[in-house]
């Protein structure tokens, strides 16, 4: 089973007291949402995750193995993350984006075969790209180059995503249509973890919440639970008011 | 693209313009083969490298013009090649290997060299040696005590090339008046003390064959390191490969030929402008760019001002730098 472990793990922030040490699992089919205000380590959460950070201390394990004890390329098989930001420094068109998403499975001496590129097509029409396959990156609005990133990790498509702030620059319908893809995933078995400003997307798409506070505390727990005003606006320092609609709550900043 | 096709596809646009490239070195070899003090005709040419014609043109040809122009093939295709793994190393594409200090850690000891009153060969030693102490250098200091990142490594590179440049113009200026020229023309880079052209071009395919394998790597570790982490690279060891690779290609290219500039910033862009940015097609088509560039600006050097011959660094800017300005206008 790919369930990703935090054990008694505390993420390394330079000048920051311990805090509380998380010990959570992401479990396949289950849906997390990390929240906080700015700063407060969500990034650095996610990049301690995918292993591409050491821990201060405690561990992260994929499958009971510690991330540090699988080799880059296998890690790359099984776990896959959006990143918030992107470094375009050279030209790239769409599709070959979408493909590099296919790189940890092709060996060194082979080629992209057909297998790889449909998958990748397959990618780009499920977020709505294929007509801008052949764009360059530098040519598309900041929503659109954040879709090609989510339709890099589908043609990945790993065991456990991993995504840092995947609705950023997205309009309505397409936040929508991310938070639907990441459903989609977990349904079929993937293990989905997202660090997410939008409350409310929370409250409605995710089944686990992950709330880190700006002291290094922390609480996780099944969403509704979590999902206690106060608790919110203490996280914030935000007072909020509540309303249910459609079976689920929404939470609107007070003036 | 969704079919077979689109693999085979993707493979003939590689390959259509590495067969035009191959060509056009072909052609440039044979340019400088003809031309010179005495212009040898297609036929002529032809005869004396099926092995007869006349012994004027098979020694001219096979023992003076061949030669030389085989090592500026291999020098060109050397600092191009280099220029291309910086430039993805550092993950910008400004980056070349003179910008990172190690032509000036090589001319500051080839100059201290030919100022001691050393003969060529020291020369040469002293500065392939320049070119790794500078490497050492500047990647030694760039990792510091903290994180190594690229941003870090092109500024240190950065600034000791400032520093290098200062010591150039320092040992310029205490030397004596009749050393001049020849320094003026090593720091310009000049292909008349190339010697055997063997070893740059045996590095120049040995290079080749280790880095075209790492072609989608490096595709990859283009889109910065940690979405290479993401998707399975071990970008450490492949960044120290990298940079050590391309010094080493550097000092290689600037203890035959002296610092030529420009070669290795302009190829690889030029190429990037026109084919994109996949390294498999861009590494080995800056190889035959490179050398073609430097070939042709080779054979110019030796025959604009007849008998009198200009650095090829001259030529190679004079030429490149309209050409380069044009295609970045022209480009979107």
């Amino acid at each position: 089973m790919e369930t990703l472990e935090a054990h008694r793990l505390v993420i390394d922030i330079p000048g920051r007291g311990a805090g509380r040490p998380l010990d959570l699992a992401v479990a396949p089919g289950e849906r997390w949402g990390v929240l906080g205000p700015n700063g407060v380590g969500k990034t650095t959460l996610m990049h301690t995750l995918a292993g591409l950070r050491a821990p201060r201390r405690g561990e992260v394990r994929l499958g009971g193995v510690r991330l540090s004890r699988l080799k880059r390329r296998a890690l790359a098989r099984r776990l896959g993350i959006v990143f918030q930001s992107q470094h375009d420094d050279f030209p790239a068109t769409v599709r070959e984006t979408a493909l590099i998403g296919r790189h940890p499975f092709i060996a060194p001496w082979q080629q992209e075969g057909p297998e790889d590129i449909a998958r990748a097509e397959a990618a780009l029409e499920r977020l709505d790209l294929s007509h801008l396959a052949e764009r360059e990156l530098a040519t598309l609005s900041g929503g659109e180059r954040q879709r090609v990133s989510l339709a890099t990790l589908l043609t990945q498509s790993p065991r456990l995503w991993l995504a840092d702030e995947p609705t950023n620059h997205l309009d309505l319908h397409h936040q929508v249509a991310v938070m639907e893809l990441l459903t989609e995933q977990a349904q079929r078995g993937c293990g989905v973890m997202m660090c997410l400003h939008d409350l409310n997307l929370a409250a409605r798409w995710c089944s686990h919440l992950l709330l880190l506070y700006p002291d290094g505390e922390a609480c996780w727990g099944a969403a509704d639970t979590m999902l206690v005003p106060e608790a919110l606006e203490r996280l914030y320092g935000q007072a909020l008011t509540t309303a249910m609609v459609d079976g689920a709550p929404v939470f609107v900043p007070r003036r | 693209m969704s079919d077979a096709s689109g693999q085979a596809a993707s493979r003939g646009l590689r390959l259509r313009p590495l067969g035009w490239l191959a060509l056009a070195a072909l052609l440039s070899l044979a340019v400088s083969l003809a031309l010179g003090s005495v212009a040898i005709a297609p036929e002529a040419l032809l005869a004396v490298l099926g092995g007869g014609g006349d012994s004027l043109h098979q020694t001219l040809v096979l023992e003076l013009r061949l030669p030389r122009a085989l090592a500026a093939f291999g020098t060109g295709a050397l600092l191009a090649l280099a220029g291309a793994l910086m430039q993805i190393l550092l993950r910008n594409p400004l980056a070349d290997p003179y910008v990172l200090g190690l032509s000036g850690g090589a001319s500051v000891a080839a100059l201290a060299a030919m100022l001691a009153g050393l003969g060529v060969a020291l020369v040469t030693g002293a500065a392939f040696a320049g070119a790794l102490l500078s490497t050492l250098i500047v990647f030694g200091l760039a990792h510091g005590t903290g994180s190594w990142t690229p941003t870090r490594l092109l500024l240190t590179g950065v600034v000791m090339a400032a520093g290098w440049g200062a010591l150039i113009s320092f040992l310029l200026a205490v030397s004596p008046v009749e050393r001049l020229p020849g320094m003026l023309y090593w720091l310009m880079g000049d292909m008349a003390y190339a010697g055997s052209p063997w070893p740059v071009l045996g590095v120049a395919v040995v290079s080749l064959a280790v880095v075209m394998p790492l072609g989608r790597t490096l595709n990859v570790l283009a889109r910065g390191g940690l979405q290479a982490a993401a998707l399975g690279v071990a970008v450490r060891p492949l960044e120290w490969t990298l940079y050590l690779l391309a010094s080493l290609l550097t000092a290689v290219a600037v203890t035959t030929a002296g610092s030529v500039g420009f070669v290795g910033l302009m190829v690889p862009h030029m190429l990037r402008l026109r084919l994109g940015n996949d390294q498999r097609l861009i590494l080995p088509a800056s190889l035959l760019a490179g050398g073609t560039l430097l070939t042709l600006a080779d054979t110019l050097a030796r025959t604009l001002i007849a008998p009198q011959q200009l650095p090829v660094g001259v030529i190679t800017a004079l030429l490149g730098v309209p050409s380069f300005l044009y295609l970045l206008y022209r480009s979107r």
